[in-house]
């Protein structure tokens, strides 16, 4: 399983979309593109916007098909990141 | 370009104040000012910001007239760094106050990392807690992304807070001198008017970068939305003013069920369309911290009515096979 801890890059409150895109676009798809599953670890993040989650997770979404979100986990995501996410999600679908 | 400094304009007066402002003859601004006392918006320091950067853009001297301030409030306007921007010697002797938990002064944001940066180095300057700092933060972060990524303006966002201890209330302005609404959404969408654009700009899911619902891998259209609904919920003023178009959403009662709309036109609010253009567009908001709902409570709600708009416009657009 892969780990990627976002706090490191992204800071506690997770609002830059052009980090968002590079960490999809250099960390998420090779990972995908391997057929390896991966957790995205929000520990220390205490939010992020919509922005920041759909550039994150929208195109994945899209391309992958939403079954994309068997082998991707949340980890250690407050309540405002978890809904934040969800948010997309729900929206994607 | 002419803008008088009127006595008093904040969100629930500014029409009186965008009314004056004169556009013509854009290679000079000439700025006025009540004699006795002024006290605005920092929106208003914003655009008036916004103005002084374009007109000595084209010419860096010289091209800002400014009468002297002889209101009793006009170290207000020293501190938040409005003669600065604007090039000018205020030649008023003042002792910087420590600004903490006060005001945030102008702030010229030109590209995402200080964006980033300003953000960080504004919380502390707030001295709030999380529950009051967490929308400040989203709404600052959504729409000054929006403008460095649509707006095409060559300045970048301006951008001013305060804090009003007597009403418990953070007004905030973010104004930018760049194509406005009405040209960014046409690139995808048909907007006839300065107001249909604006309509569009505010709808869940509607950005100008495509006409597909759920917008691109890097749009969504829902910053503007947010932050309607983040005043909304919590029973503030918005607005939103481009081209020649006043959106402004009013304050609910208290006491009274606040419902969101994905139509900002059936929200409580007022509009004004022939308003003096402002090339550009320029956002205000006023957040309450006495009435402010916990933002995990507000996120729930806006994902109710974002998720059924989007999907039943995507159900509105399905196409199903004709049998004959």
């Amino acid at each position: 399983m892969n780990n990627l801890k976002l706090f490191p890059i992204v800071g506690s409150f997770a609002e830059n979309k052009d980090m968002a895109r590079d960490i999809r676009v250099q960390q998420l798809i090779p990972i995908l593109e391997k057929g390896e599953d991966l957790v995205l670890d929000f520990e220390n993040i205490d939010s992020i916007t919509q922005s920041f989650a759909h550039a994150l997770l929208s195109d994945l979404i899209r391309n992958y098909g939403i079954d994309v979100l068997d082998r991707i986990s949340f980890a250690n995501c407050n309540k405002t990141v978890s809904k934040i996410i969800e948010i997309v999600v729900d929206y994607m679908q | 370009m002419k803008v008088h400094l009127p006595n008093s304009a904040f969100l629930g007066n500014i029409d009186a104040f965008l009314n004056t402002i004169d556009v013509s003859n854009p290679e000079i601004l000439e700025i006025t000012s009540n004699d006795k006392w002024i006290s605005v918006h920092p929106v208003v320091l914003c655009m008036i910001a916004s103005l002084g950067l374009e007109v000595r853009l084209k010419k860096p001297s010289g091209s800002i007239v400014c009468e002297r301030f002889t209101a009793t409030s006009k170290h207000y306007f020293e501190r938040m760094g409005l003669f600065s921007f604007l090039g000018l010697n205020s030649e008023m002797e003042i002792i910087e106050h420590e600004s903490a938990g006060r005001f945030i002064p102008l702030t010229q944001i030109q590209d995402s990392n200080s964006l980033s940066k300003f953000i960080e180095d504004m919380v502390p300057l707030l001295h709030l807690d999380q529950k009051h700092t967490e929308p400040i933060k989203y709404i600052i972060s959504e729409i000054v992304r929006n403008v460095l990524e649509h707006s095409s303006s060559i300045n970048g966002a301006i951008v001013s807070a305060q804090y009003y201890a007597k009403t418990k209330t953070i007004r905030i302005g973010i104004v930018d001198s760049g194509v406005g609404i009405s040209q960014t959404i046409r690139h995808s969408h048909t907007a006839e008017t300065d107001l249909d654009a604006i309509q569009l700009a505010l709808t869940p899911g509607i950005t100008g970068t495509t006409s597909k619902e759920g917008g691109t891998d890097y749009n969504a259209g829902a910053g503007l939305f947010f932050t309607k609904s983040i005043a909304k919920i919590n029973r503030d003023y918005f607005i939103l003013y481009s081209g020649q178009t006043l959106y402004k959403l009013l304050k609910e009662k208290s006491g009274k069920k606040i419902v969101l709309h994905s139509d900002p036109l059936d929200d409580k609010h007022s509009k004004k369309i022939k308003l003096p253009h402002w090339s550009g567009t320029v956002v205000g908001i006023d957040i309450n911290l006495t009435e402010t709902e916990e933002f995990t409570t507000l996120l729930d709600t806006i994902r109710e009515i974002y998720t059924t708009s989007v999907r039943d416009r995507k159900k509105a657009k399905y196409k199903k096979p004709k049998f004959i």
